[in-house]
């Protein structure tokens, strides 16, 4: 089996995936503890949808680089999600269902009146389950990811303790002047990039678990943020390489192969942290 | 001068009045207690003294070179909390996030100062503890070493010692009078009317009628009789 990876990883293309794949994974798994306390799950889910739409447009217009009109419309979504989920009297959770389920259903219904492609079923599924386009990465969109995840995690240490801060104790924070709007604005724009870096790795349906599976699992075991954070990471870039490796010898689809492999670990943690009389 | 005056204060959401008419104002070391039935505007006008909503009509000014962050605020418990891991050193260094500033880390001076307030409250062995598994009382002292990260001169408490039990109940007071004697201000929400003539100095009272002055007149007052008098029925 050694022998056999060995082989693979001799490919640059393979190489490629799995540097590409480490670091989409190393990201994801960061704000995860944020996002699932504050209540921001779906927040995660609604943007994966809108990316999918978005995604859909660019495959209509036939865009080569369909990044440049992705990354922005996804980063755009998640500001207004975070403004309307504060200020309009329509609630945060029904506003994202509306333009989350809204972007899916038109993406799809402009891929089938405009695809010039003959396989569109399979332009589809590839988009919302992840593909093997992780396998036909060029040299630039490696480059791309990696900028991209150094700025994530740079930005993630820079305002560690103010997300900290931010998530434990909203009112606490801006009652002491932290500008907690502009830090919330800060997450929601991270969370839209590497929701956007990850829909190339797991597709737009599995980003969510992406994000949200090391967090609770870490959180299973792990009793400070700082712990659960480098945990978290750890555990989701050893899960996506063992998914990544797991799906090139047996031919399994890539994004939901390492879904699996985050859900076993999630079962692991939780049957630990319960035999620890954590819970 | 006065370190918060609060002049013609009307406090309430969108077009609804909760209480108009309020005047007061706390002078350093004073100890205040705000007091009234539920749904008379307390914690509006709580939030309305941290700046974090407008008054309807009025002012808050700060005085005595008090700034609004400079103003440590012990917030009732939130949903998010219960099971957020996070450690006791991990919250109380968040006080220190005004003083921060810019800057991305901690200082070694803030690092400092929360050892310093662990102590102060008696929690410095808690430590590294997790915050959601510690009892009612214990998290209420790190939330109160948290807002003294914050602050030296001014505390807002809202209702300090809701659901902790009567032992640690008094502790709390104690522990907030000790606290007053070393020269902070204190303004706290309170249920406890009795507490609240018992420790403070002022007392404001809210609702249809409003009350203002110290604790030695309100229990003179024909409201305050009333009122205190209605609490002992109830026991």
């Amino acid at each position: 089996m050694i022998a056999q990876i060995a082989e693979y990883m001799a490919y640059p293309f393979v190489r490629y995936a799995v540097i590409v794949g480490v670091l989409i994974a190393l990201c994801s798994s960061l704000l995860g503890v944020t996002l699932v306390l504050k209540r921001f799950s779906f927040i995660g889910d609604g943007l994966s949808h809108v990316a999918f739409g978005a995604m859909a447009v660019s495959t209509v217009l036939n865009l080569t680089d369909d990044m440049l009109l992705v990354l922005p419309i996804t980063v755009i979504c998640a500001v207004l999600l975070l403004w309307t989920g504060q200020n309009t009297r329509i609630r945060g959770d029904a506003a994202i269902a509306m333009i989350s389920v809204g972007a899916l259903a038109i993406g799809y219904l402009l891929m089938n009146i405009f695809s010039t492609s003959t396989n569109l079923s399979g332009d589809v599924c590839s988009t919302l389950f992840g593909s093997t386009s992780m396998l036909t990465l060029r040299l630039s969109e490696v480059w791309l990811c990696i900028i991209l995840s150094i700025i994530v995690v740079a930005a993630f240490i820079f305002f560690y303790h103010k997300i900290f801060a931010v998530t434990f104790d909203e009112n606490f924070a801006r009652a002491v002047g932290t500008r907690v709007n502009t830090y919330n604005l800060i997450i929601a724009v991270i969370i839209a990039v590497i929701i956007v870096l990850a829909m190339n790795l797991v597709g737009s349906l599995l980003v969510s678990a992406l994000i949200i599976f090391p967090a609770l699992s870490a959180m299973r075991l792990y009793r400070s943020f700082l712990s659960v954070t480098i945990c978290s990471a750890i555990l989701s870039v050893i899960c996506t390489l063992a998914g990544m490796l797991l799906s090139i010898l047996y031919g399994t689809p890539v994004g939901a192969t390492i879904v699996a492999v985050d859900i076993l670990a999630f079962l692991i943690f939780t049957a630990i942290g319960k035999a620890a009389g954590r819970e | 001068m006065a370190e918060l005056i609060c002049k013609d204060l009307a406090l309430g959401y969108e077009n609804q009045v909760l209480v108009q008419g309020l005047n007061f104002e706390v002078n350093k070391g004073n100890y205040l207690c705000i007091v009234g039935e539920n749904g008379t505007g307390k914690s509006t006008l709580m939030r309305t003294l941290l700046h974090l909503q407008k008054p309807m009509s009025g002012t808050v000014e700060l005085g005595d070179g008090l700034t609004a962050t400079e103003i440590g605020y012990l917030p009732q418990q939130t949903l998010v909390q219960r099971d957020f891991p996070a450690s006791v050193r991990e919250v109380v260094l968040s006080g220190c996030q005004a003083r921060m500033g810019r800057r991305p880390f901690y200082s070694r001076e803030e690092k400092k100062l929360a050892a310093d307030n662990m102590a102060r409250m008696g929690v410095s062995d808690l430590a590294g503890r997790c915050y959601r598994e510690l009892s009612g009382g214990q998290q209420q002292r790190v939330l109160l070493a948290r807002a003294l990260c914050a602050t030296e001169r001014m505390l807002l408490l809202d209702e300090p010692v809701a659901g902790l039990d009567p032992k640690v109940t008094s502790e709390m007071y104690r522990l907030i009078s000790k606290l007053n004697e070393e020269g902070i201000s204190i303004i706290m929400i309170s249920h406890d009317i009795a507490a609240a003539v018992h420790y403070a100095s002022h007392i404001l009272h809210i609702g249809t009628e409003i009350f203002f002055g110290t604790t030695e007149a309100y229990r003179k007052s024909p409201i305050g009789r009333r009122y205190l008098y209605d609490e002992e029925e109830k026991a």
